[in-house]
């Protein structure tokens, strides 16, 4: 089976966020980029259907030439191909990211390569549009699940369970389909040196998309603000041995301990 | 106490073990990790360092971690791929000797066995420390801490970043903090890379760079899955490559120190609420660990290769550089009550503390930390553009082979002399000292190797003439014979000056210095405890005024003790003339030719004697002129000032040139003419652990006068002394190939079978100095012998490059091998 798994550079933040001067983006200086950890599950996931199955997999970005950092470490833990769609650098909305996708799944079709399965992680980690996946779900007339914590996929099938309030969700859907996943669905693997050596030496396919988005309806960025830091808190249970049974209880009274 | 890292928590465990109390050490971080480089090192060490300062404090470190109960013993492999490594690993071994650490030189079948996922064909063999370990830094530094606060010396408060330091006077007198102001008339920077920028707050300067290590981690390891503990397998660093691979746990790290330099401004580092993992801890950058990944692969391929083993962690570590690649101790010469202790590892944090602590506390470590004092740096070492060239070139030679005299590539030609064009006329080939461009020795004198022939002691091994020409034993032969011109511009000069002069050089120096005006003083300076400081010359110019010359690689360290003991009075003042005064030397036998021919003033021996100085008109340029002499040769060193020192030159190398006067390099003057007469140097002869009496420098009587070490000097005096300095000749310098070797310094001095010689006080008898003695025909070495072996005649033998060479005790004492009565100088 052939899956396309869509990916999406953003800053990897761990501490404080910092805006630049405008607003309009979050300072990067001291910051490395990733993919949401959505995402990395999606690549970990076809990754083993592949593995499965047998077949191909490729991981697509819409960003910058740096963007081929996320694209290398895809290939690292075992994607077979990659695409490039390089922009100038500057923010696309999710329109205008959906529309460049299709406008490449449609490129990839006329060459003569088919999907059966596109990934998506259920929302990129910076913008958290939601939209993407179905967007180009719509576009392509596919069937679109999200919120996806299980995936099996038997004789053309897709069998998806996403949580629900207590329980599970169960679709099936037949492919070619698109399923955007949450972080849980699999513990995705740390790359190897070899893989990342390979990844290193193989080709990213590049193209620039067309931007569609004048007079495209959809969300536009203006400004963004910093959120109000909550405080932490810290409690001191006991010292020593005598701390033990409030720490007991503590952790009985958040569920950690049956 | 800024900074709780490794030093911070150091330095309070000791400062408190030396009685002070209300200590406080404050972080802007949390404890116990606030985010420092102490938090993400990879907290091994390795024992064997050349430089015996070094070494001493990581020595003193690994005891300090094992009394804490923090050291893993290991054992640890330098691993060589190429034969330049192996021999290094044999001059290694010479210094491991030399430091009375146990190593040993293995070959890769053991190395294997030691290292089961190794793949040892590709080496040729290894060096093996088996003292070698990791410890837990982050809990070594809580123990330090929790023990002075057990001790009631210390308050600790972190998350509490400092704001200013407040300068009065030109002394501390606290430090604002966001959370409060502290009264202190003694701050510490033990900030790492952050202290440049606390040290500016105060106006003061530490020279360092943070630069980036990379470092990744890999797991899981089958090969480690049934290890206990955090490391089983010795440390294997890669020598060849730049590179370490460690067993951590189920992991291996791998480090690197061979990619591109890449520097950081203390102004650029996050702070810790920007920082994703820590302000250290910086996103790491692919492109510059992929050709070192490679070179991993070939050395740990059943690790690296297997598809299992995941990059877990990676990161481009910060961590501090300097432009000589040492710490930076000491009280800054700017503030009083400052003190830096920064750019310091983990393997030598807690004796660099202990030793600092110590020269807070009475002024007398136990080990000398000259060479990482802060009061070395000229003017010129602060500012960034040196910081950075010299932190980036000395980056790469983490690991490298470095030739004791290797030469610096970036920021040269700092400071010229005034007669430099002359010197390129010549072809002098250039050393850099302090900044200074001096000839080492003059590719125009190639001439005279026809003339000398097998007398310059040719040198067939290619490592020891590297750095090194035979015109240097030409160039000494010929003022032996003649007449040579040595520029020295780079003494550091400075006057006493002031109606306490007398009595304030009196209470800091050995020697009497109530001498006649126009007397030439020579003079050892000690700490409290008798521990040699400085050597140098001081020149009484009238009743009140006396003019202090130093070499110029510690002239700035000279200036601060003199400067730290002046009388508070204000009685005395100290001027610094070394950018003012140019210095030639003029020695030979035909100095006194050369000179009298462009001078009316009378120069006879009986006229201007040795140890004497006055001023001399020489062609219309008025100098000073002091006649001693550091290569033995009757002559002068010359003073003008600096602007005249073209023309005064040009006068002299003119009349010069019917008596066949020579330029001669530092080659001579620092190596072959001092050996030769015996003179002993600081940083080699004489160090804080050596004193008079065992340097041979004990004068039949002591001043009257009070001085710095007056009371220890005496004990020193009073008893047997542990070992005694003394000059050697090399008997055969023939290996066992056939070659000629010769000793660069810093060798083992053993018995004939290769046993090494200890004295009382456990020091081990090294080579403090080595050199060719052209004029005597032999190569010679200087070292401390205990008494048992210091006797005249007595056979030794010295170890380089793995093989034994037989020695001979020459001389006992200070007597010179050449012209021992000294008649040349008082010609």
């Amino acid at each position: 089976m052939n899956i396309l798994v869509c990916v999406k550079r953003v800053p990897e933040t761990g501490g404080r966020v910092t805006l630049s001067a405008d607003a309009r983006e979050i300072d990067t200086r001291y910051l490395g980029f990733t993919v949401s950890p959505h995402e990395e599950c999606a690549t970990e996931e076809a990754v083993r259907l592949v593995e499965a199955n047998g077949g191909s997999s490729t991981v697509l970005t819409l960003g910058p030439e740096a963007a081929a950092d996320q694209l290398r470490a895809a290939m690292a833990i075992g994607i077979d191909r990659a695409i490039l769609l390089e922009t100038d650098g500057q923010d696309w909305d999710p329109v205008a990211t959906a529309a460049a996708i299709v406008d490449a799944i449609r490129a990839e079709a006329a060459a003569g390569v088919q999907y059966d399965l596109l990934l998506f992680g259920n929302e990129a980690a910076d913008s958290g549009d939601f939209q993407v996946g179905i967007r180009v779900a719509i576009a392509l007339g596919l069937p679109c699940i999200n919120g996806v914590k299980s995936l099996e996929i038997k004789d053309g099938v897709a069998t998806a369970r996403r949580e629900a309030g207590g329980g599970w969700e169960v679709f099936q859907v037949p492919l070619p389909a698109i399923v955007a996943v949450r972080e849980g669905i699999n513990l995705p693997r740390y790359p190897s040196v070899p893989g990342r050596l390979r990844a290193k030496k193989k080709e990213i396919e590049r193209s620039v998309p067309v931007a569609r988005q004048a007079g495209a309806a959809g969300p536009e960025k203006i400004r963004l603000s910093l959120p109000a830091e909550s405080e932490g808190r810290a409690e001191i249970l006991g010292t020593g041995a005598d701390a033990a049974p409030a720490v007991v209880d503590l952790l009985e009274r958040i569920g950690v301990l049956a | 106490m800024i900074g709780a890292g490794i030093v911070g928590n150091s330095m309070a465990y000791h400062l408190a073990r030396q009685g002070w109390r209300d200590i406080v050490l404050i972080d802007k971080g949390a404890l116990p990790n606030p985010g420092g480089s102490t938090g993400h090192a990879s907290n091994f060490i390795f024992t064997t360092d050349h430089s015996k300062e070094m070494t001493a404090f990581t020595l003193d470190s690994v005891r300090q971690y094992k009394d804490l109960g923090v050291f893993t013993q290991s054992g640890g492999i330098e691993v060589a791929r190429t034969p330049e490594r192996m021999e290094e690993f044999k001059r290694r071994l010479a210094s491991a000797h030399a430091w009375g650490i146990e190593a040993e030189l293995i070959s890769p079948a053991r190395i294997k066995e030691l290292v089961p996922y190794i793949e040892e064909s590709i080496l040729l063999g290894g060096f093996y420390t088996p003292g070698v370990g990791v410890v837990d830094s982050l809990r070594a530094g809580t123990l330090m801490r929790e023990a002075a606060v057990e001790m009631g010396a210390l308050t600790v408060s972190a998350m509490t970043e400092t704001t200013g330091i407040d300068v009065v006077d030109g002394r501390v007198t606290a430090v604002r903090t966001d959370r409060g102001d502290i009264q202190t008339e003694t701050v510490v920077i033990a900030c790492g890379i952050w202290s440049p920028r606390i040290a500016r707050m105060a106006g003061a300067s530490i020279p360092l760079t943070p630069a980036v290590h990379q470092m990744i981690s890999v797991g899981p390891v089958p090969a480690f899955a049934d290890t206990v503990g955090e490391i089983t397998f010795p440390i294997v660093r890669d020598m060849d490559t730049n590179m370490y691979e460690r067993q951590h746990g189920g992991d291996l790290e791998v480090g690197s120190y061979a990619h591109r330099a890449i520097l950081m401004s203390p102004d650029e580092i996050p702070s810790i609420a920007e920082s994703a993992q820590s302000p250290t801890e910086l996103p790491f950058t692919d492109d510059d660990f992929d050709v070192q990944m490679e070179q991993a692969l070939e050395l740990v391929p059943e690790i690296l290769r297997d598809e299992r083993v995941g990059v877990r962690y990676a990161i481009n570590g910060l961590l501090s550089l300097t432009p000589d690649g040492m710490p930076i101790l000491g009280e800054t010469p700017e503030v009083r009550g400052l003190w830096s202790v920064a750019a310091v590892w983990i393997k030598e944090a807690p004796g660099i503390a202990r030793t600092v602590a110590e020269w807070m506390t009475h002024g007398t470590p136990d080990i000398d930390p000259h060479s990482s004092d802060i009061a070395r740096f000229y003017d010129h070492h602060r500012v960034a553009a040196h910081i950075d060239a010299r932190s980036a070139e000395g980056f790469n030679k983490t690991y490298g082979i470095v030739h004791p005299m290797e030469q610096w590539n970036s920021n040269r030609n700092v400071r010229l002399s005034p007669i430099n064009t002359r010197q390129r006329e010549l072809g002098a080939v250039f050393f850099e000292a302090a900044g200074w461009e001096r000839p080492f020795w003059y590719g125009t004198n190639e001439s005279l190797l026809a003339e000398y022939g097998e007398r310059v002691m040719p040198r067939a091994a290619e490592w020891e003439s590297r750095w090194w020409s035979p015109i240097i034993n030409a160039e000494h032969l010929a003022m032996r014979d003649r007449v040579g011109m040595v520029d020295l511009a780079a003494f550091a000069i400075f006057d006493a000056t002031g109606p306490g002069a007398t009595e304030y050089l009196q209470g800091l120096v050995v020697n009497q210095v109530d001498v006649k005006v126009g007397r030439v003083i020579y003079t050892p300076l000690l700490n409290a405890a008798g521990g040699i400081v400085a050597d140098l010359t001081i020149i009484r110019l009238g009743r009140d005024h006396y003019r202090v010359v130093t070499g110029g690689g510690m002239g700035m360290r000279d200036k601060k003790w003199f400067i730290d003991h002046l009388p508070a009075d204000g009685s005395v003042q100290v001027h610094d003339l070394t950018s003012a005064l140019y210095t030639i030397g003029v020695w030979g036998p035909r100095a006194r030719d050369l000179v009298q021919s462009v001078t009316s003033a009378d120069l006879s021996n009986a006229a201007f004697p040795f140890g004497t100085a006055r001023t001399v008109d020489i062609s219309g340029v008025r100098t000073l002129m002091s006649r001693i002499s550091y290569v033995g040769e009757l002559g002068w060193e010359i003073y003008a000032p600096m602007e005249q020192g073209l023309k005064l030159w040009d006068v002299l190398w003119a009349a010069g040139q019917p008596l066949g006067v020579v330029a001669v390099g530092i080659g001579v003057y620092a190596v072959t003419g001092r050996l030769e007469k015996g003179y002993r140097a600081h940083g080699n002869e004489l160090e804080l652990d050596f004193n008079l009496v065992e340097a041979g420098m004990a004068r039949p009587s002591v001043k009257d006068a009070d001085f710095v070490g007056k009371a220890a000097y005496l004990v020193q005096r009073a008893s047997a002394p542990a070992a005694i300095l003394c000059t050697l000749t090399i008997d055969d310098p023939t290996s066992a190939s056939g070659v000629r070797r010769y000793m660069l310094g810093r060798e083992p001095i053993t018995t004939p079978d290769g046993g090494f010689l200890v004295n009382s006080r456990g020091r081990r008898s090294y080579a403090t100095s080595a050199g060719s003695a052209p004029s005597i025909g032999k190569h010679v070495l200087m070292s401390y012998l205990p008494p048992e072996y210091a006797i005249e005649g007595t056979k030794l033998a010295v170890e380089y490059f793995g093989e034994r060479y037989p020695v001979t005790v020459a001389i006992v004492g200070s007597r010179p091998i050449f012209d021992p009565e000294n008649t040349r100088i008082r010609a």
